[in-house]
């Protein structure tokens, strides 16, 4: 298979198949947490987005020419997350000081991107996978991308619901778990996509 | 009760990080798949809380306060990185059903909120008792999810044939759906106890006020 065939089933199969939250179960938190507004879910989803690419580019860079050639291997977790942790307070910096419009939308998902196991995940995949930079910055993107998908199609479904009468203990956590779940089965269904 | 006492069952009643306060829903998700998982998993976080609360409280007063999130991280980080070398020796294969998750607990909300909220206010005997009753009712809670995946989807516990060679599982439970609706089922079922012992003791106020009148 070319690279672009391979791109193209990375694309597919990180959207459909192997979602970050259906299949993968990476992102939960923020997912049940910040799905209540479709307008929210899509900020949240493309703060995470632009996050996760810059993310993989520089851990990948990180591993390959730092801990690598040094032998710190071991050092892969904490590393990581020290450059997640900076990376989202410079991009926070940086957006407010150049394009205040962006920095209003995305702005307070920001800081709640670091704890995104959704992030490190990503990364850690990608040196577990030992995919090459094209291919790990794509799996940052395209799994950023199936993670807004899920939880923009959450954020629709919970709005609907708001109104709707439940019992008391199925209101909150509970239901969007079981909403989750049923989601799920359906993602379940494009299972085998891409082999 | 004496306040360790009250400290210690906190974390495994009033505030379970599972079910009261849902913090950490990725692993609980992720491996429950079987009983022996959520043991393995439970346990690795316990030891994380317990190492990185008693550590944090020992340093609250060195901590500056603006750069105490980036410091716990690092903390946290420095146990998880053991706890992962440790397993990667000891248990290879629960190392690797675990995978990933071992270096995400990390990431795990539960480990920093507990950081936060109690070790860098909390000297380190209270710390110590509140990391190690947060991470048992962890450890409790997703072994009790693990089990009950394990034994629909499976019809095994711990690995044991509990139905006998006639039972068709349901294999649902234990792929990613049945971690959703199982987890979902069980914290509506927690809510529905709590909310009736709350109108318990509201229905007993109430008489008591009717009586006071």
């Amino acid at each position: 298979m070319t690279d672009f065939a391979k791109l193209l089933v990375l694309l597919v199969t990180s959207i459909l198949s192997n979602n970050f939250i259906f299949s993968r179960f990476l992102g939960c938190c923020p997912f049940l947490g910040v799905s209540n507004k479709v307008e929210t879910a899509a900020g949240m989803g493309m703060a995470v987005t632009f996050v996760m690419a810059l993310a993989s580019l520089f851990t990948w860079l990180v591993y390959n020419f730092i801990l690598v050639p040094l032998g710190l291997e071991y050092l892969q977790t904490m590393s990581f997350i020290l450059v997640i942790a900076s990376l989202v307070q410079f991009v926070e910096m940086f957006l407010k000081k150049s394009s205040p419009s962006l920095y209003k939308s995305l702005g307070i998902y920001l800081p709640l991107i670091t704890t995104n196991c959704a992030v490190l995940g990503a990364t850690l995949i990608n040196i577990e996978q030992s995919y090459n930079l094209l291919f790990a910055v794509s799996n940052g993107v395209f799994g950023a991308l199936g993670f807004m998908l899920a939880i923009v199609l959450m954020a629709g479904v919970r709005e609907r619901l708001e109104f709707s009468k439940m019992p008391n203990a199925l209101k909150g956590f509970s239901s969007s778990l079981i909403i989750a779940g049923l989601m799920s089965i359906a993602f379940l269904g494009f299972s085998g996509i891409g082999g | 009760m004496s306040k360790a006492g009250k400290v210690f069952t906190n974390g495994l009643f009033n505030e379970n990080p599972t079910f009261r306060l849902v913090l950490g829903t990725c692993p609980t998700l992720a491996v429950t798949t079987q009983a022996m998982n959520g043991i393995g998993m439970g346990l690795a976080a316990t030891f994380v809380l317990l190492g990185s609360n008693i550590v944090i409280s020992l340093l609250r007063k060195f901590i500056p306060d603006k750069v105490r999130i980036p410091a716990f991280i690092v903390i946290i980080c420095m146990f998880v990185t053991s706890v992962q070398m440790l397993m990667h020796a000891f248990v290879p294969e629960l190392y690797k059903s675990l995978g990933i998750f071992i270096p995400l607990i990390v990431v795990n909300c539960i480990i920093l909120a507990r950081a936060e909220a109690f070790a860098s206010k909390n000297s380190v005997l209270y710390s110590a008792i509140d990391g190690l009753g947060m991470g048992i009712g962890f450890t409790v809670a997703i072994t009790a999810i693990g089990a009950i995946r394990e034994l629909i989807g499976n019809g095994t516990i711990f690995g044991a044939s509990v139905f006998g060679s006639g039972f068709e599982p349901m294999l649902i439970a234990a792929l990613a759906p049945g971690g959703f609706i199982v987890f979902g089922l069980m914290l509506a079922l927690v809510n529905a106890v709590s909310n009736r012992d709350k109108k318990d003791v509201e229905a007993e106020c109430a008489l008591d006020e009717k009586e006071a009148a």
